[in-house]
C-alpha cells in the first residue's frame, strides 16, 4: 500500500507538472478559477445564461469571429423555439448556388444553414484586422489551456494603459492573460456592452460570464448528455463489478 | 482431460465437421492454468478486450469520418456533434487508445517482472513485443487522423525521423509523404493502415496466444507446472476473475470518456492543422513520452532515432541478455530491487518526455535514458551471474497449500507493482 | 485432473441459493449491460441531426412555365414538379378509375391542378423516368417513361402499363403561397 500511494504521488506530480509547463511561457498571469454551473458530474447549461451569452456572440464577437460548427437548428438546445430560431436565421444570408445559371447568389439562411462567418476566409480575415487571425469561436475553449476560465479571464483581463516599461507593438492592447500580454483584440466588452432584457445587471463580469458559457456550449453541446448518461451507466458498471466480485470471491473459496 | 461430447443433434453435426465446442472446451473451458495467478494476469485478457472495443468503436467512426485534409477536421466536429452516439464513440476510442496503452504496459511490466520471457516462451514474448510496435504506429496514425494542430505536427516531427537515415532519409520522408510536406496524400494513406493494423495485432494475437496455450502460462512463482495439482481449469476460476477485472477497467475507462474525456488529450488539437504554424509546446500522447524523452537525449538527430528505436528493439533480445535461471523475481532478491528502479526510470523519463528540453531536464533526460540501457545490458545481465536467488518452492501446488507466506508475499508485490499502474490502484 | 483440482464446474452448481441469485443478476446485468452497448452502435448509423436537418426543402415555382417539369433534389433523390397544360390536366383527370392498376384519383394527387409534384422514382426498382426534360420519351400516356424495364406513366404520374407496381409517390408538401411549395 505505501508503495501504491508513493507512486501515486509521483504520478499526480508528473500530471501536475505537464499540465503547468504549458503556463511557464512568458509573464502571463495565470488563470483564476471560476465556478461554472456546468461543471461536475452534475454539471449543466443555465438556459437564460446561453441565451443572453448568444445575445453578446451575436451583437459584439460575431462581427469578427466565425462560429462555424454551430447551426441555426442548434439554437432550439439554447432554450429558443423552433420559430424563434428561425427567425433568428431569417436576419442573415447565405450564399447558395449555383443557379440555373450558373451564377451563386445570397438567400435567407434556413435552420439548416451554418452561422455564417463574418469573412469569406481566412487571408480576407487577416487582411481586416491588421494581420491578426480572429479564431473560429465554435471550439474555443475546448482549444485552449483554461478553458472556460482563461475565456472569462481574458474577456476581464484589458488594461487601458500597458503597465509601465512594458513596450506594446502597434495596434496591440494590454491584457494579463493573454500570452504575451499582447492581443490585437480591442477589449470586446464593457459595461453595458449588450442591452438584456430580462433585468439581468448588464455588467462588463456579466457579459463575460454569459458569453463563456455560450460559448462552452458551443464547444461541447453533448455535455449535458454525456453526464446525465455517464453517471447512469458509471453507478451501473460499479454495481455490476461489485456482484462480479462477490461471484468471483465465492467461486475461489470452493479451493481452499 | 475429457473432450465433453455434444448431446445436442445440431451440435454434434457441427462438431464433426468444425470442432468448434472441443476447441471452446480446450482452450476456454477445461484449459489447465496455474492455480496462484494474481490480478497481474488480469491484463492480458483486458489487453484483448480494448482491442476489440477500439475496433468496433474505430468502425463506427470510419463509417462518419472523411480522410481529406480539407475535411476531416469538420468530420470529427459532426461526428461529435450530429451522429447519434457518435460523441461516445468518438471519445472511448479516443481514450480507450490510453487505456489499451496502459493495460499493455502493466501487461508488459509484469511479464519483466516475473520473467515471463524466459525460456520456453521467447517467442511469446516476441509477439507481444511486435503487437506493441503495431499498437504504436496504430496509435500514431490514429493521433493523425482529426487533422488537428497536434496532429498535424505530430505526423511531422515523427516522419521526419526518417529522414535521419544516411544518405536515402530525404528520399525515405518524400516516399513516406506522397508529396513534399504532410499533406493530403499522407492523411489518407494514414487512414488506410490506421483501418489495417488493428487486424494484423489481431493475427499476432492469436499467434501470441497459440504460443501461450502450447506452453502454458507463467506464474508468480515463475516455475513450471509439474502436475494437475498445479492447475485449476479456466472456467469458471479465471472467467470470473477476468470479468471482475473487467468490471473495474471499464470503470476506469468509462468515467475518463464520460467525466474527463479530454484530459489526456492536448487542447491544441481542438484547432485545424495549419503548416504554416507550430504550436509552442509539441508533446506527444503520454504513452510515447518516455520514448520522445530518449529520442531528445541524444543531440544527434541519427543518434536520437536509433536510440529510440533500440529502446523497444532491445526487448527482442532481452531473453538472452538475463542470464538468471530463476524466472520470477520474487525469489531475486537484487533484482527486484532492478526492477523497481526501472520503473521510476521509466517514469521520469515519461517526465522529462511531457516537459521542454531545457535547464535540469537536459540531464536528468540523458541520465534516464543511459540507465534505461544500461538497465538491459549491464544491470541484467550481470545480476543473472552474481544474485544467489532464494529457495524455489518444489510446486505451484505446494506453495499454494502451505499458504502464509508465499500469499504475503504475493500481496507485497502487488501493492508494490502498483507504481507501474495507477489504473490498477482498485486491484490491489 | 479430476480427482486433484475441482473440476470444471458451472458458477452456481453448489453454494445455495444466495449464489444462484447473484450469479442470476450478474447473468441479467450483463445482458443489460450488453444491449446498452450495442444499441448506441446501431444507433450511429441513423441519419445524422444536419441531414434530418436538410428533411425539407422549398421550391420556388413562378419560374416555371407551363409545360415544364423542373427536377428537384430532396432527401437525395429527384422530385418532378410538373406545370400542367390544360390538356394534361384533362388527360389525367378524365381516367377512369377502372383502367387503373394503383386507382388514385388525380385530384387527391395534385389539389391544385396546374402543380403535379411527384418523387422522380421508379417504383419498380428506383431508376429516374424520363420525361421531365423536352424531347425525352414520356411514354404511351404522355407522362413519364422509365428506360429501365419500360413502365409508363401518365399525365398523373400514375403507373398505366409496365412492371411497376404503384404510383409515383407523392411526397407531403404545403404551398407556403402561391408560387412557394415546402416539400417534406
Amino acid at each position: 500500500m505505501r508503495r501504491a500511494l508513493l507512486a501515486g504521488l509521483v504520478i499526480g506530480a508528473l500530471a501536475l507538472s505537464g499540465g503547468q509547463a504549458a503556463h511557464a511561457a512568458g509573464e502571463t498571469a495565470d488563470v483564476p478559477d471560476q465556478d461554472w454551473q456546468h461543471e461536475g458530474v452534475f454539471g449543466s447549461f443555465d438556459r437564460g445564461e446561453l441565451q443572453r451569452g448568444f445575445q453578446v456572440f451575436q451583437e459584439v464577437c460575431s462581427a469578427c469571429h466565425s462560429l462555424q460548427y454551430i447551426a441555426f437548428r442548434n439554437l432550439v438546445e439554447i432554450g429558443f423555439t423552433a420559430d424563434e430560431a428561425k427567425a433568428i436565421a431569417a436576419e442573415y444570408e447565405v450564399e447558395d448556388g449555383p443557379d440555373d445559371e450558373g451564377e451563386m447568389f445570397d438567400r435567407t439562411a434556413r435552420l439548416s444553414d451554418y452561422w455564417p462567418s463574418p469573412f469569406a476566409n481566412d487571408n480576407e480575415a487577416r487582411y481586416a484586422n491588421g494581420g491578426a487571425l480572429p479564431p473560429d469561436l465554435s471550439l474555443i475553449t475546448k482549444a485552449r489551456e483554461g478553458g472556460a476560465d482563461y475565456i472569462y479571464a481574458l474577456m476581464t483581463g484589458y488594461e487601458e494603459e500597458a503597465p509601465e516599461g512594458m513596450e506594446m507593438a502597434d495596434g496591440m492592447n494590454f491584457n494579463h492573460f493573454f500570452p504575451g500580454q499582447q492581443i490585437a483584440m480591442v477589449a470586446p466588452l464593457y459595461d453595458e456592452a449588450v442591452e438584456y432584457v430580462d433585468g439581468t445587471p448588464m455588467t462588463l463580469e456579466q457579459h463575460a460570464r454569459d458569453v463563456t458559457a455560450f460559448l462552452s456550449w458551443a464547444a461541447e453541446p453533448e455535455l449535458e448528455e454525456r453526464k446525465e448518461t455517464g453517471l447512469k451507466v458509471l453507478i451501473f458498471v460499479f454495481v455490476l463489478t461489485a456482484v462480479l466480485f462477490v461471484i468471483y470471491r465465492r467461486v475461489w473459496a470452493r479451493l481452499h | 482431460m475429457t473432450t465433453p461430447v455434444p448431446q445436442n443433434r445440431v451440435a454434434q453435426w457441427i462438431e464433426y465437421r468444425l470442432p468448434v465446442f472441443s476447441w471452446t472446451n480446450k482452450h476456454l473451458i477445461d484449459y489447465p492454468a496455474p492455480r496462484n495467478l494474481n490480478y497481474w494476469w488480469n491484463f492480458g485478457s483486458l489487453a484483448g478486450f480494448m482491442l476489440v472495443l477500439q475496433i468496433v468503436t474505430g468502425v463506427v467512426l470510419a463509417m462518419h469520418y472523411t480522410p481529406h485534409a480539407d475535411h476531416a477536421f469538420d468530420s470529427v466536429e459532426h461526428i461529435m456533434r450530429d451522429v447519434e452516439w457518435g460523441w461516445l464513440m468518438r471519445y472511448l476510442h479516443a481514450n480507450g487508445a490510453s487505456m489499451f496503452f496502459a493495460v499493455v504496459y502493466i501487461h508488459l511490466f509484469r511479464g519483466l517482472y516475473y520473467g515471463s520471457y524466459k525460456s520456453p516462451r521467447e517467442i511469446l514474448w516476441w509477439m507481444g513485443v511486435i503487437i506493441l510496435l503495431l499498437m504504436m504506429a496504430s496509435a500514431f496514425m490514429g493521433y493523425v487522423l482529426p487533422w488537428g494542430q497536434m496532429s498535424f505536427w505530430a505526423a511531422t516531427v515523427i516522419t521526419n525521423m526518417t529522414s535521419a537515415i544516411p544518405w536515402i532519409g530525404e528520399t525515405v520522408v518524400t516516399w513516406l509523404w506522397g508529396g513534399f510536406s504532410v499533406d493530403h496524400p499522407t492523411l489518407v494513406r494514414f487512414y488506410a493502415l490506421h483501418y489495417l493494423l488493428p487486424f494484423v495485432i489481431f493475427a499476432v494475437v492469436f499467434i501470441h496466444l497459440w504460443a501461450l496455450h502450447h506452453r502454458k502460462s507463467n506464474n508468480p512463482l515463475g516455475i513450471d507446472i509439474k502436475s494437475d495439482k498445479d492447475t485449476i481449469p479456466f472456467h469458471p476460476y479465471y472467467t470470473v476473475k477476468d470479468m471482475f477485472g473487467l468490471g473495474v477497467m471499464m470503470f476506469i475507462l468509462l468515467l475518463f470518456t464520460f467525466y474527463m474525456p479530454n484530459v489526456l488529450g492536448e487542447v491544441i488539437n481542438y484547432e485545424k492543422a495549419n503548416p504554416l504554424q507550430t504550436p509552442a509546446h509539441i508533446v506527444p500522447e503520454w504513452y510515447f513520452l518516455p520514448f520522445y524523452a530518449i529520442l531528445r537525449a541524444i543531440p544527434d538527430k541519427l543518434g536520437g532515432v536509433v536510440a529510440m528505436a533500440a529502446s523497444i528493439l532491445i526487448l527482442f533480445i532481452l531473453p538472452w541478455l538475463d542470464t538468471s535461471r530463476v524466472r520470477s523475481a520474487r525469489f531475486r532478491p537484487i533484482y527486484k530491487w532492478a526492477f523497481w528502479v526501472f520503473v521510476v526510470d521509466c517514469i521520469a523519463l515519461g517526465w522529462v518526455g511531457a516537459n521542454t528540453p531545457e535547464g535540469n531536464f537536459i540531464w536528468i533526460g540523458q541520465v534516464t535514458t543511459g540507465y534505461y540501457f544500461a538497465h538491459f545490458l549491464i544491470v541484467v545481465p550481470l545480476i543473472g551471474k552474481f544474485e544467489r536467488p532464494t529457495k524455489v518452492p518444489e510446486s505451484i501446488h505446494q506453495a499454494v497449500l502451505k499458504g502464509g507466506e508465499g500469499a504475503g508475499e504475493a500481496a507485497a508485490a502487488g501493492a508494490a507493482g502498483a507504481a507501474a499502474a495507477p489504473a490498477s490502484g482498485e486491484q490491489s | 485432473m479430476a480427482d486433484a483440482a475441482p473440476p470444471s464446474e458451472s458458477l452456481s452448481e453448489d453454494g445455495g441459493k444466495r449464489r444462484d441469485f447473484l450469479v442470476l443478476a450478474a447473468g441479467a446485468m450483463g445482458g443489460m449491460a450488453t444491449v446498452a452497448v450495442v444499441w448506441p452502435l446501431i444507433e450511429t448509423m441513423n441519419p445524422s441531426a444536419d441531414v434530418l436537418a436538410l428533411a425539407s426543402t422549398e421550391v420556388d415555382l413562378s419560374a416555371i412555365e407551363e409545360g415544364q417539369t423542373i427536377v428537384v433534389k430532396w432527401r437525395g433523390r429527384p422530385v418532378f414538379v410538373r406545370h400542367r397544360t390544360a390538356d394534361e390536366i384533362a388527360a389525367a383527370q378524365a381516367a377512369s378509375l377502372d383502367e387503373l392498376s394503383d386507382p388514385q384519383p388525380d385530384s387527391e394527387r395534385a389539389p391544385q391542378a396546374q402543380w403535379l409534384i411527384v418523387e422522380g422514382v421508379c417504383t419498380h426498382l428506383g431508376c429516374v423516368p424520363l420525361g421531365s426534360k423536352l424531347g425525352d420519351p414520356r411514354g404511351e400516356f404522355g407522362g413519364w417513361f422509365c428506360p429501365c424495364h419500360g413502365s409508363h406513366y401518365d399525365t398523373s404520374g400514375r403507373i398505366r402499363k409496365g412492371p411497376a407496381p404503384a404510383n409515383l409517390p407523392v411526397p407531403t408538401y404545403e404551398f407556403l403561397d402561391d408560387t412557394l411549395v415546402r416539400i417534406g
